[in-house]
Formats: C-alpha cells, sequence, structure tokens
C-alpha cells in the first residue's frame, strides 16, 4: 500500500514541478506577493494630502494652517488660487481635502467674533473621509479652546485653570497599531489556502481532461491510496510555502512571533485537511480546468472575504456570521494571529483547532465518497 | 485579415463556450456575487463600538462624560465593570473593543483646573478599526474638554466667551460617508480583472494542450485573426457583466451615476480588451493550463484587488509599491469609474486613465499576436 501510495506521490510532484515555471510559481512567487501585499493591504490612514485656499492670507490664517500642516495626519501639498482650481485637486483626486479660508478670517477673529473656515472633503474614499472629518474637527476644536481661552485671559488680565481631559490610550497586542502586523499573517493564511486550493482541484481534473485517468483506474491502485498520493505533495508544498512566507513575515516585515512555531506548523496541518478536502471536492464535481477553476474561485473569495481578513466579522450582517462559522479560513486566521500578535497558546486556541478538524474531516469524507462514485 | 476566418474563430470559441453552460453561468455568477458581497455585507464602516466601563470615580462629572460616548452613535455601552480584571476579559472575549478608565481623582483634577486622565484600553490587533476608535474617543475627549474650559471660564468671569474658530465641514460626491459608494464602483475594475483571469488565460493553453492547435495552425487562419476571434465572445461575457454590475449598482445600491454612461461602457470595452488579451497572452506563453491559470491569477487579479486602490488608498503605500501600482491597469480603470460615477466628471479630467488604457490595450492585442505567429512558425 506504501508503495503505492508512495509512487502517485513521486509521479504527482514531478508533474507539478517538471516545468522549471511551475517551480517558480509555486516557490517563489508567495514570497513576492507577501513582499508587495504586505505593503499594500492596510486601511491605515496617514499624511492626507491637503491643499490650502487661503483668501485671508494674513498671520492669523497662517496659524491655521500651521495647526493642521503641524499635525501628523495632513501633509499640505498644494495652494490652490481660486476655487476653479481648488474644484480641480479635489476633482483629479490630487489632494483628499481643502481647507478654505475666506477674507477677513484674521479681522473676526481679533474682533472677538467667530471666525469661519471651511473644509471640502473628497466623500468618494469614505474611509479616508471618515478619517478627515474627525481629525479636522479634533485640530479645531483644540486650536478653538486655545484662542478662548487667550481672549479670556486677555480680558479678565488674570489666568483661569481649565482642566480638561488628558486621553491615554492603551493599545494592547500591537502598541503603535501597525496595521501590517495584523494583516501579513493574514496574508500568509489567504496564499496558503489559495495556493492549496488551486493546485489540488486542477489536480485530478488534469488527469480527467487528458485521459489519463483511464489508465490509473486499471492499475492496482484503491481510491484512498490515489488520493492520498494525490493530496501529500500539496500539503508539503502547503507547508513550505507557510514557513517561507513566515520567514518574510518575520525577518522582512519584523511581525513578532510571540507564541510557539511548532503550534503554527499543526494549525497549518489542521487548516491543510480542509483546503485540501475542498480542492478535491472541487476536482471531482469539474469536468474541464476551466471548471475546476471558476468554482474554486466561487468558493475562495466569499471564503477570503468573510474570514474576517480585512472586513471585522461582527459588522457583517448575522446571516453571514453564521456563514462564516463554515470557513476555515476564519478559524485558521484567529490561530496564526493568536499566535503571532498575542502569544496565546492551546489553551486559548483549542476551539479553534477543533473547528478546522470537524469541518476538515466532514469535508474530507465528502470528498473521498464522492471521488468513490465518479470512478 | 480576413473577416470570416475572424468571425469563424470567434463562432468556434462561442462554440466552446455554449457547450459549457457551468462555466458561463460562473462567468456571470462570480460578479453578481461579488456586487452582493460587497454591497451588502462588507463595510469599512465602524459603528456601535462595544465599550465596558470602569469608573471609580462615580460622580456626575464622570457620569456626564459617559453620556457622551452612550449617546453617540459611534458607541454602544455594554456595561460597567468593577475592577480592572473585569475590563481585561471584556477585551480578551471580544465583548468589548474599548474599555474606559476613570480614575478615583477623576472630578477632583477637573475641578481644580487640573488634567484628568482618562484611560482608553484598545485591542490593537485590529489595527484599522483601533484607530477609528481611537479616533471617534479623541473627538468625544476634545468636545468634553470644551465643555469643561466654557463652565469654567463661566465660574470665573461670569460670562460665556463665543466660539473664536467654526470649522465647516463640507462633503463632496458622498455626503453620508457610505462605504458602499466607495466600494461598489471600485470592484467593477476587480471583476473585470478577473473575468480575464479565469476565462482567457486558459483559452489557447487549451487547445496546447489538447493537440488541437496543431490543427489550427494547418488552416489558413492568421495570428491576428486567431487572437481577435477567441478575444470576441469573452468580449461579450465581459460586458455583459458591466452592464449586470452597472444596473446593480445603480438600482439596487443606488450608488450614484454622475457621469457619462456612454464614455463608461467605451472605456469599459478598452479596459476588458487590454485584460482579456493579457489573458490570451499569458495562455500563449505558458502553453499549459495550471500554470496559465496560477499566472493569470497572480498578474491580473490579486494586483486588482490589492494594487488598485478599489479599497485600499495607494496614497498609503510605500513609495516603491507606488510605483508598482503604476503599471496596474486596473489602477487607471478604478480610478475612472470612480470618476465617473462618483464626480460625475468627463473626458476633460480623465484622459490620463483613458490614454493609458487605450494604450495598454493595443500594446498587450500586439504583443499577443506578435507571440503567437512566432510559436505558430
Amino acid at each position: 500500500m506504501w508503495e503505492r501510495i508512495y509512487t502517485v506521490l513521486l509521479k504527482e510532484f514531478r508533474s507539478v514541478l517538471r516545468d522549471p515555471r511551475m517551480r517558480m510559481v509555486i516557490l517563489v512567487l508567495p514570497v513576492v506577493q507577501t513582499l508587495i501585499f504586505g505593503y499594500a493591504v492596510s486601511l491605515d490612514v496617514r499624511h492626507v494630502r491637503l491643499g490650502v485656499l487661503d483668501s485671508d492670507q494674513t498671520p492669523a490664517s497662517r496659524a491655521l494652517v500651521a495647526r493642521f500642516a503641524g499635525s501628523s495626519y495632513f501633509d499640505v501639498v498644494a495652494f490652490p488660487r481660486n476655487e476653479t482650481e481648488a474644484r480641480r485637486l479635489i476633482d483629479a483626486s490630487d489632494t483628499a481635502a481643502i481647507l478654505q479660508i475666506d477674507a477677513g478670517y484674521e479681522g473676526d477673529l481679533h474682533g472677538g467674533r467667530t471666525a469661519a473656515a471651511q473644509l471640502i472633503v473628497d466623500g468618494s474614499d469614505s474611509n479616508t473621509a471618515r478619517f478627515v472629518v474627525n481629525y479636522a474637527s479634533v485640530i479645531a476644536a483644540t486650536y478653538d479652546s486655545a484662542i478662548v481661552l487667550d481672549r479670556v485671559m486677555r480680558q479678565a488680565g488674570h489666568t483661569v485653570p481649565v482642566g480638561g481631559i488628558d486621553l491615554q490610550p492603551r493599545a494592547w497586542f500591537n502598541a503603535d497599531l501597525e496595521s501590517r502586523n495584523y494583516y501579513v499573517p493574514g496574508i500568509i493564511a489567504n496564499l496558503v489556502m489559495l495556493v492549496s486550493l488551486m493546485l489540488t482541484s486542477m489536480a485530478i481534473v488534469r488527469e480527467k481532461e487528458a485521459g489519463t485517468i483511464e489508465q490509473i483506474m486499471v492499475t492496482p491502485i484503491r481510491p484512498v491510496e490515489f488520493i492520498l498520493g494525490k493530496c501529500a505533495p500539496f500539503a508539503v508544498i502547503g507547508f513550505l510555502n507557510v514557513a517561507m512566507v513566515a520567514l518574510v513575515g518575520l525577518y522582512w516585515f519584523a511581525i513578532p512571533l510571540r507564541g510557539s512555531f511548532a503550534l503554527l506548523l499543526l494549525g497549518t496541518a489542521f487548516f491543510l485537511l480542509s483546503t485540501l478536502g475542498i480542492g478535491l471536492f472541487i476536482s471531482t464535481v469539474s469536468q474541464t480546468q476551466q471548471q475546476a477553476m471558476m468554482t474554486t474561485f466561487f468558493f475562495f473569495f466569499p471564503a477570503m472575504l468573510f474570514s474576517g481578513f480585512i472586513f471585522p466579522i461582527a459588522n457583517m450582517p448575522t446571516v453571514i456570521q453564521w456563514l462564516s462559522l463554515g470557513d476555515p479560513l476564519r478559524y485558521f486566521l484567529i490561530i496564526i494571529r493568536g499566535i503571532f500578535l498575542k502569544g496565546i497558546g492551546w489553551s486559548l486556541l483549542w476551539t479553534q483547532f477543533a473547528s478546522l478538524f470537524v469541518i476538515g474531516a466532514i469535508v474530507m469524507t465528502f470528498a473521498v465518497k464522492r471521488f468513490h462514485k465518479t470512478l | 485579415m480576413k473577416l470570416r476566418r475572424l468571425w469563424a474563430v470567434a463562432r468556434k470559441e462561442s462554440l466552446h463556450v455554449r457547450r459549457d453552460p457551468r462555466s458561463l453561468v460562473l462567468a456571470l455568477g462570480i460578479p453578481m456575487l461579488m456586487l452582493l458581497m460587497f454591497g451588502y455585507a462588507l463595510t469599512l464602516d465602524v459603528d456601535h463600538v462595544p465599550f465596558v466601563v470602569w469608573d471609580q470615580s462615580g460622580t456626575p462629572q464622570s457620569r456626564d462624560l459617559l453620556a457622551r460616548f452612550t449617546a453617540s452613535r459611534y458607541f454602544d455601552f455594554r456595561g460597567a465593570v468593577g475592577n480592572y480584571r473585569g475590563l481585561e476579559q471584556a477585551i480578551d472575549r471580544r465583548d468589548a473593543d474599548l474599555g474606559l478608565i476613570i480614575p478615583p481623582e477623576f472630578a477632583r483634577d477637573l475641578d481644580a483646573g487640573r488634567a484628568a486622565a482618562l484611560q482608553a484600553v484598545l485591542d490593537g490587533s485590529d489595527s484599522n478599526t483601533a484607530s477609528i476608535i481611537l479616533g471617534y474617543t479623541q473627538g468625544i475627549a476634545t468636545g468634553y474638554n470644551q465643555g469643561v474650559m466654557l463652565a469654567q471660564i463661566r465660574r470665573a468671569t461670569g460670562t460665556s466667551p463665543p466660539t473664536a474658530l467654526d470649522l465647516r465641514t463640507r462633503i463632496w460626491f458622498n455626503p453620508d460617508l457610505e462605504s458602499r459608494n466607495f466600494i461598489v464602483p471600485g470592484i467593477m475594475a476587480v471583476i473585470m480583472g478577473l473575468i480575464a483571469a479565469l476565462l482567457t488565460s486558459l483559452t489557447i493553453a487549451r487547445e496546447w494542450e489538447r493537440g488541437t492547435m496543431e490543427q489550427l495552425i494547418s488552416t489558413p487562419v492568421r495570428p491576428a485573426e486567431l487572437i481577435l476571434g477567441k478575444l470576441l465572445p469573452y468580449l461579450g461575457i465581459g460586458m455583459l457583466d458591466m452592464v449586470i454590475a452597472v444596473l446593480m449598482a445603480v438600482f439596487l445600491f443606488h450608488v450614484p451615476l454622475r457621469g457619462s454612461i456612454a464614455l463608461l461602457f467605451f472605456v469599459a470595452g478598452v479596459f476588458m480588451v487590454g485584460t482579456l488579451a493579457q489573458g490570451i497572452l499569458i495562455s500563449t506563453l505558458a502553453r499549459q493550463q495550471l500554470l496559465a491559470s496560477q499566472v493569470a491569477m497572480i498578474s491580473t487579479f490579486l494586483p486588482a484587488f490589492l494594487l488598485s486602490g478599489f479599497a485600499f488608498a495607494i496614497g498609503n503605500m510605500p513609495a516603491a509599491v507606488q510605483v508598482i501600482t503604476y503599471i496596474v491597469p486596473a489602477r487607471y480603470f478604478v480610478a475612472f469609474v470612480k470618476g465617473i460615477f462618483l464626480r460625475g466628471v468627463g473626458v476633460s479630467t480623465l484622459w490620463p486613465e483613458i490614454l493609458f488604457l487605450v494604450v495598454f490595450a493595443l500594446v498587450v492585442a500586439g504583443a499577443s499576436i506578435v507571440f503567437t505567429a512566432k510559436k505558430l512558425r
């Protein structure tokens, strides 16, 4: 039995890795992708590009601009001279917002009246716009308080003790709120899922399309042996990918690995059980490689997005939250993030392992049964 | 180039498509699924943040501060905890995303005009959500501080001073800041990239694998006829997807469509030709379906998803990655689609994007014809 499994395994390894370009795709590309995507996937908003339309051109108006420029959130990049120019900057997405100060600003301010300024925000990127609105209002409110207090002191001739809240944020697990720490482990999980799903789902269909499956059927090999031999190379490739990509995460992106690497590999094993099972299942229901690929994608895309990789599960509609309970990626993400960022171990993660195991066992059984039938 | 031969190839290819109804259903179903997912289920908006409080002060001042949090639509009060351990547990179990700690001397400090500490504990592992929550918290704290200051001044001088600075915010294009309006137009570019990856990347590799390429070579069909003929049926499917996507965006998700519809479809066609030709080029070079599918996925779908700026702002990426995005055609299409839908701008603003897409389509279609010619010889 082992000999037969070994033969299939060897054959599968050869047929996948025979083409040097394929070796590149499987072994080098995940690393390159992690590098690029590790930088690209981030919803952090920093250095918002701000344009300033200052029609007042006084020390007071420049002081307001300095408040924005001095904050780490805004970069003043353009000085449009009139509203048409300002409009063009926003239309062409050259700036995300325009601070507009009309003539008479300083007069109002020094006359003890309320001076008005306008902030025009490009709402089409709602994520950035939300951030801009929030921080601009914080900057304006802080500046307003400083001026009011200054006026009062000048009138009263003595200082007024004004306290207020001193907000002290403590972000656990990721003190600098570095989004890379959050996303890179997720990218590892996604890449492994995509590669293992695609390779397995194409593996059996390819033999069907080429007609070689008939030849295999007439050999003394048993279905279980065939499946084991077919899956094993992809499991090996999957492990290899996790290890390589994790190294990139650790040494290139300096993601902390606070937990146990062995536990991470164990989690990978549990996760691969379900992705290989799903790939196998897709392979049995598809007739051509094209169908296999599209079906894989039909599964992969929702699985990626409903897993909590980018979009928080808590914000999804209840039905989707239930659906995501069947998503193996969801559990693997909690495991991989937990091990990397929080350094938590078996005692807190065993439920995730159990869920992965249950999903994997069900999917595998189903795929193997289905495979028997198609033979 | 003879139109008759081109047409024959196109007919042969559409027969392939028709004989495989499942792929056709998936080619139309996947885009709808993606739009439904992004339109209904996936949102970047952070609302109703659950929070707990450890109020050691228990004074009118601390309750006043809490009232500001509970009144905000951004926060949902999930209860008070009696000690640090309780707060820790609430965050560990993800019952709360924010824990506020009000120290015992809170009211005393405030009344004395000193800075009163307010500790905000957040789960930082999801940094995006955490920084948004932090921003909201800061907003509330700033508002509260203004109130405190005015009260202090009234007590000291007996008058209430007027506001000094009034910053009025106007939000253009998407006044309610709906993330749906932001995501749905952009996702169209991702869908188009995907169709190219899933459909055309396999078409020529399949012919090589099955040996039918030899038969095609022995016919009088020329490379240009072969490529364009293969492209046509998929262009039809792609445009059908585009029509479905636009209809869903406008009528189901009520995304405003402010620009020219004709221009939208014209440029979508150009973008489709470019990405479909890219799929064919990959197919020609790979000659093997497994390889072609992997390369297509990596070179069309993933960049369109991650590097196009459809959800992840390009301006926040490091310079080296930003440079890479300049050769991602989806980047230009995303900018174009958002311009047409939300801003209602036209050729005068969007010409650089359109120009790039036209050049890209010509170059890639030309390249795939040249490479096919080489392989055929």
